[in-house]
């Protein structure tokens, strides 16, 4: 494979802020307030990009991505809290043993209604739940079998070390329970119009949010303390874990938008019906971008967790939602740069700058703020501050001109040529 | 059935077509909207090779009948058989997988994409590479999008379009956005096309190529056409049968000239006692163009 | 052509059996399951019904202004249940502090008692509705208009917006403080009980076991809401400007065509929906007496549910949906778990969705162009 100069350039530029900032970090010289927002701007980052290839790429307006980040936080965070304050591997195994017999049940049951031709969503939709249902009641039997074993194998290892390779598996099934859970609620709501399907993630995010204050009564999590929030979350995520993220993420969302897959979802975004017209299954893609982005979404929940080591279901109220929205709407639908810079202004400018120069009423007034800003930016601009700007690495690479070689070719292009020429 | 077929036999006399099995046979075809029969007991067969027109008056049902076709709307009653398999239940798009493919009366292109990536959409059925290629752009997807992008290339230089690969699809004019279109339904690869209203909104130049370009790429793709169109040049210039709908019903059927005359299709488009002041007028046509 | 017979399979596939017994089995559950508790004090169960009807006759009047708003424009109004909020906080003021009640007292010092509440009552109500009204019109030419051809979800998220700032703005403390108020009713509160006959409770003691309670406010809530829903019906049925919003609803270039002022009409639509969700404001305050700058948005976002539920666009229909929602609250509050009615609410939603997307009383489908 040919490096090109764009690609070299995006990477050398990428690795040295990254590599800047570990080492501005290591050195002491940043201070934990703005470690911590680093980190946290490239959490968001990650939200809002999965935000913006349900969103800005495949044209779904969801308010239930802080739903999912919810979901892969407290989920990540039993996983870690389990292990250090539990001092076993129960949240380890029985939640990745779950996940992993409920992905099964979905493949499963996928195949199992594509060969029941002509069945109705809703009989879909109930033979998906039932499967999910069996699948976790024996996952989570599996797990508990599993969970002296696992500990015993973990104890092993150093004690660094293990957490380290718990907190990992723990942030990813925190993505892998939130994309399966979306997977679950795409099913139906999915095919609604645009503003029905908003209006139905909305609800999710409530739904997520009720359980959350009720986590310790109604889920029977004592651990995660309901609405008087979990504490005692290690806390493992560096700036080298949620940076790694950040870039396995970018890479993977362009490698996606620039391939047939991520013509076919921008195509729904564009217009459903051509995209039918032209033989792209709108509900397979829409399923995929919506999976995808809540995966990006749980990932993120995940890493945050594991920031400060401490979690409320405040911070999941739907009223936050509107902080991936604003980033992606301010950094441009349809822009991985932009949302990528938003996120971090967003982070350093109006959660750092702004709270050490503004007086203190000013916490009271930034709701005010946001919200007019968010108007004015529909009423003027409403393709993003950045608008359509990429950095190269990111644009989609348009193929050398096409000229005819062959003599068929030459003779077909002038036939054409001749047969056209009125307009 | 309540329509009238001026001449059941056409078809037979244009093409021996009627050895063959129809490619497209849609019996008894209705659609209700709420009480109104948008549709109602729609026939037509389409014979591989043919290029038939589907004429009628404002609001008769055409582009009804295009949308039963493709799946976007579900039929009432009766039935649409492509090469023998039944359409009615099937999603758009595994419509559009069996072959059949379909313009928009009012253009409808993936409007904020190149022109490029417009026809390269159509190829997604069969890119040949899956989700995990698409991530990690291995050597299967260098490979299989090298071969799909020069494809599209080579499609857009038969629409003489290869020049304006990169333009934004809403940026390009008019009758280039009607030959993208064009040529993105014939990205999908369909035996089947059907084109509604291609030459809305043209002037007498522009039709004319159109026209031209219909022939072409009916010979090149070996399609067979159903086409809707308000304009009688074109309708009468290339369609070898012409089916006449109103107010959702089929009035008449045949050849060009048989429709040209029929008291029934004149009457739908002129309302009654309008026929004696066609014929004049056809006289005078005649008298005119015959010169 | 086929004559074979369809198999087991395709019988239960092509009458979705599958999804039916699923809900079947769902709803079976749940009847059980409240069924059973009803059963084990019916009067609690008859008090539930009273206390749904309540709710549902005040989600009924911020349902229908999201169900005028969105037939009209296709916008999903998320300010509107902040417009409620304002509302309620208006009738907070005019009774708090200008004691707006008690002018018929004062200016006309004969009036019977009876009489002097009533129209005290009724202009604490006009007034939070011309409030609300003058708010949703501001907000609609300052922030919807200039986006009115914009794609839809650019609207839905100004309305987002907008709905941040009411109650942003709101929480600021020289505005409505971001805390909890007592809001004092303007008139006092009288209950009954029911048992052997109709009782009036006095203040301070207790109703007997067994017996369902009902107060003035549930009779008020009642008949305000089926005075304006009349109204209403007949503003839509056989008024010139109702005739006006059902053409601009169906075809909004057309009426243009036909002479309608257009954007006028949309403004009236806004008005009369906000002047609803104003006196429903008031109505809720009386019930619930707590205000707080963030009161409107679960209501708000229930009396939604309820439109769609309903079927968006249809005024009975909104109705109907309130109702039900209602009755769902106060059944899951009671029977199920307190905080899991926004979220039975939400899944009512959602499977109203995927049974009947256009609603109960939804149009059918019509044609696209």
């Amino acid at each position: 494979m040919r490096i090109d100069r764009h690609t070299l350039g995006f990477w050398v530029v990428l690795l040295g802020l990254i590599i800047l900032v570990q080492v501005l970090v290591s050195l002491g010289i940043l201070s934990p307030f703005w470690e911590t927002l680093l980190k946290i701007g490239a959490v968001m980052a990650i939200v809002s990009l999965g935000l913006n290839l349900i969103y800005g790429f495949n044209g779904q307006f969801s308010l239930g991505q802080w739903g999912f980040y919810a979901i892969g936080a407290y989920a990540a965070a039993d996983v870690t809290y389990r292990w250090t304050q539990m001092n076993n591997a129960s949240g380890l195994t029985v939640l990745f043993a779950a996940v992993a017999l409920v992905g099964v049940a979905f493949f499963l049951t996928a195949k199992l209604v594509a060969r029941l031709r002509g069945i109705d969503p809703l009989s879909a939709f109930a033979l998906y739940i039932v499967a999910t249902l069996i699948a976790a009641v024996i996952g989570v039997q599996i797990g508990i079998a599993l969970i002296a074993p696992v500990t015993q194998l973990l104890a092993t290892l150093p004690p660094g070390l293990a957490l380290q390779i718990v907190y990992l598996i723990a942030v990813l099934l925190g993505g892998c329970l939130a994309a399966e859970v979306s997977y679950l609620f795409g099913l139906p709501v999915l095919t609604l119009g645009s503003d029905y399907f908003g209006i139905a993630t909305l609800g999710f995010t409530i739904i997520v949010k009720v359980l959350l204050d009720n986590s310790d009564t109604l889920l029977g999590f004592e651990e995660m303390k309901g609405a008087r929030g979990m504490v005692g979350i290690p806390k493992t995520t560096s700036w080298f874990w949620v940076a790694l993220f950040l870039v396995i993420v970018i890479v993977l969302l362009r490698n996606l938008l620039h391939s047939s897959h991520g013509r076919a979802i921008v195509s729904v975004r564009e217009d459903e019906i051509a995209a039918k017209a032209m033989g792209i299954d709108v509900g397979q893609q829409k399923t995929l971008a919506f999976v995808l982005g809540s995966l990006f979404a749980g990932l993120a929940g995940g890493l945050y967790a594991h920031i400060n080591g401490f979690l409320h279901p405040n911070t999941f109220n739907f009223i936050r939602s509107f902080d991936p929205m604003i980033i992606v709407v301010f950094g441009g639908l349809g822009s991985v740069s932009g949302t990528i810079i938003a996120a971090f202004t967003w982070a350093l400018v109006l959660e750092g700058f702004l709270r050490i120069l503004l007086p203190t009423g000013f916490e009271t007034w930034r709701f005010v703020v946001y919200p007019l800003f968010l108007l004015v930016m529909m009423l003027l601009r409403p393709q993003g501050l950045f608008g359509g700007f990429e950095f190269p690495y990111l644009r989609p690479v348009l193929p050398r001109p096409y000229v005819p070689e062959t003599e068929e070719q030459v003779a077909l292009v002038h036939a054409v040529e001749e047969a056209t020429e009125g307009d | 059935m309540s329509t009238v077929t001026s001449a059941p036999s056409t078809s037979a006399t244009i093409r021996d077509a009627s050895a063959e099995r129809p490619l497209l046979e849609i019996q008894g075809l209705t659609k209700e909207f709420g009480g109104l029969k948008a549709v109602n007991n729609f026939d037509i067969s389409i014979y591989p090779g043919e290029l038939v027109g589907l004429i009628g008056p404002n609001g008769a049902g055409k582009t009804t009948v295009f949308n039963l076709i493709t799946g976007i709307y579900t039929a009432t009653s009766g039935s649409i058989r492509y090469k023998g398999i039944e359409l009615i239940g099937l999603q758009p798009h595994e419509i559009t997988r069996l072959g059949i493919a379909r313009t928009f009366q009012n253009i409808r292109l993936f409007p904020n994409l190149t022109v490029l990536d417009n026809v390269r959409i159509a190829y997604h059925t069969h890119a040949g590479y899956g989700i995990f290629d698409a991530f990690t752009h291995n050597h299967r997807y260098q490979k299989a999008e090298k071969e799909l992008t020069e494809r599209a290339q080579e499609f857009l230089s038969v629409f003489n379009l290869h020049t304006r690969q990169g333009e934004i699809a809403k940026n390009l004019p008019y009758g280039e956005q009607r030959r993208l279109e064009i040529a993105r339904a014939l990205a999908a690869s369909p035996e089947l096309l059907l084109l509604d209203e291609p030459a809305a909104g043209m002037n007498p130049k522009e039709v004319a190529s159109l026209m031209d370009l219909i022939h072409f790429i009916r010979e090149r793709f070996n399609l067979t056409i159903l086409l809707i169109e308000h304009q009688m040049r074109v309708v009468m210039g290339i369609c070898e049968r012409i089916t006449v709908m109103d107010f959702g019903e089929v009035i008449a059927r045949g050849t060009p000239q048989e429709i040209q005359n029929n008291e029934k299709v004149i009457e739908a488009y002129l309302g009654r006692g309008a026929t004696a002041l066609s014929q004049k007028l056809q006289e005078k046509r005649g008298y005119a163009t015959g010169s | 052509m086929n004559a074979q017979p369809p198999t087991l399979l395709e019988r239960i596939l092509k009458g979705k059996w599958i999804g039916k017994g699923f809900l079947l089995l769902v709803g079976l559950v749940v009847v059980w399951w409240v069924g059973g508790k009803a059963l084990q004090s019916p009067s609690l169960f008859l008090q539930q019904i009273i206390n749904g009807i309540q709710l549902g006759f005040v989600y009924a009047l911020i349902a229908l202004g999201y169900t005028m708003v969105y037939g009209i424009v296709r916008l999903i109004n998320f300010a509107h249940g902040d417009v409620f909020m304002f509302g309620a906080f208006v009738s907070y003021f005019s009774v708090g502090l200008f004691q707006l009640h008690l002018w018929p007292v004062r200016v006309f010092p004969g009036l019977s008692p009876t009489a002097a509440i009533i129209l005290g009552t009724v202009s604490v109500i006009l007034l939070s509705m011309v409030s609300c009204a003058i708010l949703a019109i501001t907000i609609e030419r300052i922030a919807y208009k200039p986006l009115r051809d914009a794609p839809r979800i650019s609207a839905l998220i100004t309305a987002i917006g907008v709905s941040f700032f009411l109650e942003y703005f709101g929480a600021l403390p020289f505005v409505f403080t971001p805390n909890f108020i007592t809001y004092k009713r303007p008139f006092e509160i009288v209950t009954w009980y029911v048992k052997d006959g109709i009782h009036r409770l006095e203040i301070g003691t207790e109703a007997p076991p067994g017996s369902v309670i009902f107060s003035n406010v549930l009779i008020i809530i009642i008949i305000v809401s089926l005075i304006l829903l009349v109204g209403l019906n007949y503003i839509v049925r056989r008024t010139k400007i109702g005739k006006a919003m059902r053409a601009t609803a169906y075809d909004k270039p057309t009426s243009r065509l036909m002479g309608i002022n257009v954007d006028g009409v949309i403004s009236t639509t806004f008005a009369i929906g906000a002047s609803l969700a104003g006196a429903a404001g008031v109505l809720y305050a009386t019930a619930y007496p707590q205000v707080v700058f963030w009161m409107g948005i679960i209501p708000g976002l229930k009396a939604f549910v309820a439109a769609v539920l309903g079927g968006i666009g249809s005024i009975p229909g909104a109705f109907v949906g309130a109702l039900i929602m209602g009755q769902a609250e106060v059944i899951s509050a009671g029977y199920i778990s307190t905080p899991m009615r926004d979220a039975v609410a939400f899944t009512i939603l959602i499977l109203v969705l995927l049974i009947r997307p256009t609603g109960i009383f939804g149009e059918p489908e019509r044609e696209k162009a």
